[in-house]
């Protein structure tokens, strides 16, 4: 299964991981300043950016999680490919 | 409840098979101050610490499950062409003829994992104290790591998992200091 994927899939998931990580160091900071109004507000900015980018990815390339829409109506999606297998 | 997410945490990438690497890798996986302890240790801590703690050791513990599947991707992409000759040459005979190339959870040297590589106190400062020294010593073993690593697309990965335990550490001294001032106040009442 390794290197299949398409470089689109490579970009957009880098992307991805990218917006995620702005979220995770935000959550973090928010757990120990819980009344920071401006961290609140960029919490909120990357959280709804987070969730359009990841609506993209899984309309070419399937569910990042359960609850995600499988657009394909003839292939489970969530089969894989797998995060250690490309 | 917990939701898997299909993906990397970070993007993990490997130049060239290297079981030696792989063994030396283990240690953040099943060892005392790897990642597995990590995750269990922050998230059973939650139940008894207060409340203005429990964010952070849910989403720190959390986060250490996605470093645990870093890791194992690491172990998994250095070995998994590795032919059982060239495991045999880098220390991992035991661990092939037990497991063949499944990963399992135990340290650089083969001891299996153990719940006795982590505590539970019941006293907040002390559980914190203790999550601060597991930051520390895991940011030191990645360190030791890197030192032994000449693969630069891994060193990249494990650079930032190095980072992460700076992170970890430095939100449980806030925690701590959380604590205290929380401590002190209740004196005036």
């Amino acid at each position: 299964m390794a290197n299949t994927m398409p470089i689109e899939y490579y970009q957009q998931l880098e992307e991805i991981q990218a917006i995620d990580f702005v979220i995770d160091e935000l959550v973090l900071y928010l757990d120990t300043h819980p009344t920071d109004q401006n961290a609140i507000q960029q919490y909120n900015h990357f959280a709804l950016y987070s969730k359009q980018i990841k609506q993209k990815f899984e309309e070419c390339y399937g569910p990042l999680q359960k609850g995600s829409v499988n657009n394909r109506q003839d292939y489970w999606e969530w089969s894989g490919p797998w995060p250690w297998q490309v | 409840m917990w939701i898997y997410e299909k993906k990397l945490q970070y993007p993990v990438k490997v130049s060239t098979c290297n079981p030696t690497l792989a063994k030396y890798l283990v240690e953040q996986y099943g060892g005392a101050d790897g990642e597995l302890a990590a995750a269990l240790r922050y998230l059973n801590q939650r139940y008894t610490i207060p409340d203005k703690v429990i964010g952070l050791l849910t989403d720190i513990g959390t986060e250490e499950f996605a470093h645990l599947e870093m890791i194992a991707t690491m172990i998994y992409k250095l070995t998994k062409d590795a032919t059982p000759q060239q495991l045999k040459e880098a220390g991992l005979g035991e661990h092939y003829v037990q497991h063949d190339s499944a990963l399992f959870y135990n340290n650089s040297a083969g001891v299996p994992f153990s719940a006795t590589y982590f505590q539970a106190k019941g006293d907040p400062i002390a559980d914190l104290y203790e999550d601060i020294a597991a930051e520390e010593k895991a940011r030191a073993t990645y360190q030791w790591i890197i030192d032994m690593s000449d693969d630069p697309d891994l060193n990249d990965s494990l650079r930032y998992l190095r980072e992460r335990e700076i992170v970890h550490s430095q939100r449980f001294r806030e925690a701590v200091e959380i604590l205290k001032d929380e401590r002190d106040r209740q004196k005036f009442f």
